[in-house]
């Protein structure tokens, strides 16, 4: 793990004198990374929902007009591309299943009460983070090989009529389930307090490591006793 | 049929416009109040002698600019090779050897827009009012709403729309809506000298197939008939065939043309089912934040991370 990535610093933060303990969960280049993934796919979902359906048509003039949205679509298309495929080089390895990983989908219910205690042990990533991931890492590039086949502007000649007519309607499914998977994503982070700071200020709390991913936690404090120079402040 | 009236010399208003709209993409309009009598091309194959000239008067009467690529031959008479946003209609020609009579056949067939009663290409279309279709059958593109997505392109069962990469709008045979609209039959029809291609009031034009179709028949064509398929409701552009039992002997006109369904499910199940699923996991999201609350981190759990971590400081 590098150590950019997961600082353990221990006493006063910087900011307040509580929480007492911080823990590093994403560096500077990690974050910058996510929020350039989250512009590209909000304004992905606008403009491409303004062309799925006659009732978010009117979302066009946020770029404006109908053109420049046929226009800007794909190209935003490949900068989610680039920035995925940054983000799956790094993280796929924190993302491989577990044992556990079953145990703690088996205890949904619990997940969905919130009770942490019932479930196993957690560490840099839970079953449904991983899920997420992988859900991304499917159809990230599903969506940018049927958009390749319905760019027409560039790509028409590579392609046939039906095979176009497969594409624009997997293009179509893929873009629901990414939009769904994005609501998961987004509402979990919103719903687990303390969880939006790791992406924004890069660091979560002692208690929020200790809460949600106890395991990841314990590694990082066995690891910093056998690191020459621990971080402790 | 209109064809052989010469245009009237004082200004006209249109016989039909926006109020007679029954189709319209993306959107959902009320009927309109009147129905004309639904007008109708027809393309009579065994007249046609291949002169192009409804290709020349197309051009001439939509003032289309001829963009093609000069000095190449591909060994057929089909010029230019395929229709492009300049060419909205293309005679297409076919050397098939009758395997019954043994006699070399030289089918010719006036390529473009059939203007369907179920327009493949309306349905596919995102922008609101980019194509329409009116109560007498004619089916439009309104280029100032186009958005150049191409996806009339995927919705049309005859390969008809072709993109333009200069202007980015789509284009194809508008029926002449123009001069219909003042009582005049289309520039290829009126260009026609053999009357090959004939335009009026559907019944008209029905009855005139007929006709011409016994004639057919007693000329020894026993398979002549009228193509007006019923995959895409029937369309406002029909042909007379000789081989009407063969429609894709013709340049590969298709047998029996649909809306692939491919592009219903698209515009269809996935349209509402989509919505559905995204609309149902944001109100569950919604919901279990109303009833569970947010799962904060306790004071109890910082303490736990304190011990934990000074332990092993220790």
């Amino acid at each position: 793990m590098s150590g950019s990535e997961a600082d353990l610093r221990i006493g006063p933060a910087t900011d307040d004198a509580h929480p007492r303990v911080t823990v590093g969960r994403y560096s500077v280049f990690t974050r910058v990374n996510h929020w350039i993934l989250a512009l590209s796919f909000v304004l992905l979902a606008l403009s491409g929902l303004a062309l799925f359906h006659p009732s978010f048509f009117g979302l066009t003039v946020l770029f404006g007009g109908g053109q420049t949205t046929r226009w800007l679509h794909p190209m935003i298309g490949v900068v989610l591309l680039l920035a995925w495929i940054v983000m799956f080089v790094r993280y796929a390895r924190f993302n491989l299943p577990e044992n556990t990983d079953f145990a703690w989908l088996k205890g949904v219910r619990a997940v969905l009460r919130g009770d942490d205690d019932a479930l196993p042990e957690v560490g840099r990533y839970n079953a449904g983070q991983k899920l997420v991931f992988w859900a991304f890492t499917l159809l990230v590039p599903g969506l940018f090989l049927t958009g390749l086949v319905i760019w027409d502007e560039y790509f028409y000649d590579w392609t046939s009529i039906p095979q176009k007519r497969v594409a624009v309607l997997a293009h179509a499914l893929f873009a629901i389930g990414m939009i769904t998977v994005w609501i998961v994503h987004a509402y979990a982070a919103i719903w687990v307090r303390g969880t939006i700071r790791a992406m924004t200020r890069g660091y979560v709390t002692g208690g929020w490591a200790f809460r949600h991913h106890r395991k990841w936690l314990r590694e990082l404090v066995a690891g910093r006793r056998s690191r020459p120079s621990p971080r402790v402040g | 049929m209109t064809i052989s009236v010469n245009p009237p010399v004082t200004a006209t208003p249109p016989g039909f416009g926006a109020q007679d709209m029954v189709r319209r993409s993306a959107s959902s309009i009320p009927p309109p109040a009147r129905q004309p009598e639904p007008v109708t091309k027809l393309i009579d194959v065994s007249k046609c002698i291949g002169c192009k000239a409804c290709q020349v008067a197309c051009l001439e009467w939509n003032d289309l600019q001829h963009d093609e690529e000069i000095g190449v031959n591909v060994g057929v008479y089909e010029n230019p090779h395929d229709l492009t946003p300049n060419t909205w209609t293309l005679m297409r020609f076919t050397e098939w050897v009758n395997p019954d009579t043994d006699n070399l056949e030289w089918l010719i067939r006036k390529d473009g827009c059939m203007h369907c009663a179920d327009p493949g290409c309306l349905k596919a279309c995102p922008s609101p009012g980019a194509i329409v279709q009116y109560s007498n059958g004619i089916v439009d593109f309104d280029h100032e709403k186009c958005i150049g997505c191409g996806y009339c392109v995927k919705g049309c069962p005859f390969n008809i729309p072709r993109i333009s990469n200069v202007t980015h709008r789509a284009y194809k045979c508008s029926l002449c809506s123009d001069r219909v609209a003042v009582g005049q039959g289309p520039a290829c029809a009126k260009a026609c000298p053999t009357k090959a291609i004939v335009f009026g009031t559907r019944s008209d034009m029905e009855k005139h197939a007929a006709g011409r179709i016994t004639d057919l028949k007693s000329r020894g064509f026993d398979k002549a008939g009228l193509y007006n398929p019923p995959g895409v409701g029937g369309t406002h552009v029909m042909y007379v065939l000789h081989h009407a039992d063969r429609p894709h002997l013709y340049a590969g006109l298709p047998d029996n043309p649909r809306i692939s369904p491919l592009v219903e499910i698209w515009k269809g199940m996935a349209k509402y089912a989509g919505l559905a699923v995204m609309g149902l996991t944001a109100a569950f999201g919604f919901l279990h934040h109303v009833v569970a609350g947010a799962n904060r981190v306790t004071e109890h759990d910082e303490e736990e991370a304190e011990r934990l971590t000074e332990d092993r400081a220790a």
